[in-house]
């Protein structure tokens, strides 16, 4: 593997993950980590769907017209999606039915579009596939994170196997109903924000402005 | 050159270029869809099956776990039923009856006028599938329902079990709808649909008298039989509902059928 292609898989992981450095991608990683089989099947159609969408939308960048630009991503992101969402409704049925909504929103999900923006208009359709596997895997590394955390501590269970016996069962967990609700997932990915900032301090931005020592107040 | 590397080596803003681009694009794309969409259709309807019938069970109180859906499902038989007489009607195959092609199909249905049709779903098929949870001795124990109607966004599809007496709520549910998650959608909370077990759709009068409705009386209170609590923040799904149950219940529904069935069953009449 040549440094550049490992750049492009392994660089979105942690050190410019779409979900912790860019911001992207929070809405869905609220809504489907209460349970990591959800969290699982949403990180492969989004993968999926990132890295098809890069592939074909380089494939034509030379031939797309700037002024319906992004109507050209957008249409070949939503029939990816539409195709994703019927391979999971014949295949994955039931989890299908809990992620609902979202599959569909992975239309709007700003990693696709933004991978497609800013990385395959201008790159070769191999580079850009890998940049999609790469995007469509840091984001599946948090969802992943957090959906264990989330799950483990919210219902006990991993995949649905339990795991901390729950008090209703006899067991000695007392489960955290706030760990499923989404706002635990805002929490969760926070502090993992500040941890990967920690280890990468490049990633913290510069403030905007600057709070002054308070004046005149000292010598009294 | 030919055409294709003419059109390809057009300036890429030039007008013939921009619509080329977009009409070869959708055309390709539809053609994915599409396929995608009539290829994966039979295995998709196999799963649409095994999960109303798991919804049936589950309305029914049947599912156990560890058994499967098919099998749970062997104490169920699905009859066919004239809306109009209540009569069952033989030589009908309930396995194949479809009562939603056949609400729209001319032959099969009927066109509700405006006083009858309160759950906004316009037709409904002459016949209908009904299903008999029977015990081992072969006594009718639970009558299910399938009913439908208009709420909010979508029509919702789903089912309500009643006891032997015709009477008694055993669970309603929704499989099918697309309401606004988290306010409509919450027909499907689970918290929700278990106000529904115990209540009692007929007043002594035999006239429909359950209501989804704010500010239920609580439990305890002589009213609270009749009385469901509607969902918070979403009225006119809780309306739909409320509508829909009466439809079908009331004299254009299953109304004759329950007639029948409180009369001719042994035990069943109350």
């Amino acid at each position: 593997m040549n440094s550049a292609v490992r750049n492009v898989i392994a660089s979105p992981l942690v050190a410019n993950n779409p979900i912790t450095l860019q911001i992207l991608g929070i809405c869905s990683a609220l809504a489907v980590t209460s349970s990591l089989k959800t969290a699982l099947l949403m990180a492969a159609a989004l993968t999926t769907v990132t890295a098809f969408s890069n592939a074909s939308i380089s494939a034509i960048r030379h031939h797309i017209p700037g002024s319906i630009r992004i109507i050209v991503q957008m249409t070949i992101i939503a029939s990816l999606v539409i195709v994703v969402d019927q391979l999971m409704k014949a295949y994955a049925f039931d989890t299908a039915k809990q992620l609902s909504v979202f599959v569909g929103l992975i239309i709007t999900n700003c990693i696709v579009m933004g991978r497609a923006e800013a990385y395959a208009m201008q790159n070769p359709v191999g580079m850009s596939f890998l940049d999609g596997i790469g995007n469509g895997l840091g984001y599946s590394l948090i969802l992943i994170v957090v959906a264990v955390i989330r799950e483990l501590s919210g219902s006990g269970s991993l995949l649905g196997y339990e795991i901390l016996t729950l008090t209703k069962n006899g067991g000695w967990y007392v489960p955290n109903g706030l760990m499923l609700l989404p706002p635990s997932a805002f929490f969760i990915i926070g502090m993992l924000i500040w941890i990967i900032r920690t280890k990468y301090p490049e990633q913290r931005e510069v403030h905007d402005f600057k709070i002054h020592e308070k004046h005149g107040l000292g010598n009294r | 050159m030919n055409k294709v590397q003419q059109f390809l080596a057009l300036p890429n803003d030039s007008k013939v270029k921009t619509i080329g681009v977009a009409l070869v694009l959708c055309l390709v794309c539809s053609i994915a869809v599409s396929t995608a969409a009539v290829a994966l259709k039979p295995v998709q309807d196999v799963n649409k099956l095994l999960y109303k019938k798991r919804n049936i069970l589950q309305i029914a109180g049947l599912e156990k776990p560890g058994q499967s859906v098919e099998e749970a499902f062997k104490q169920v038989e699905a009859k066919v039923v004239d809306l109009q007489t209540g009569q069952y009607v033989e030589g009908v195959d309930p396995n194949t009856f479809d009562a939603r092609a056949a609400s729209v199909d001319p032959k099969q249905n009927v066109v509700l006028t405006k006083e009858q049709d309160i759950a906004s779903i316009k037709r409904r098929a002459k016949y209908a599938t009904v299903y008999l949870v029977k015990d081992p001795q072969g006594k009718v124990e639970k009558v299910i329902l399938p009913i439908h109607g208009y709420g909010l966004w979508s029509t919702l599809y789903g089912f309500l079990a009643l006891q032997a007496d015709a009477n008694t709520v055993v669970g309603m549910g929704f499989y099918e709808h697309a309401e606004t998650p988290g306010l409509g959608g919450e027909v499907d909370n689970p918290a929700w649909k278990a106000k529904w077990p115990g209540k009692q759709v007929f007043n002594a009068d035999g006239q429909v008298a359950i209501r989804v409705m704010k500010g239920a009386a609580p439990d305890g209170d002589p009213k609270a039989l009749h009385e469901v609590d509607a969902l918070s923040g979403a009225t006119l799904t809780s309306t739909g509902v409320d509508n829909l149950i009466h439809f079908w219940l009331g004299e254009n529904g299953f109304g004759p059928y329950l007639q029948q069935f409180r009369t001719s069953l042994p035990g069943g009449a109350s």
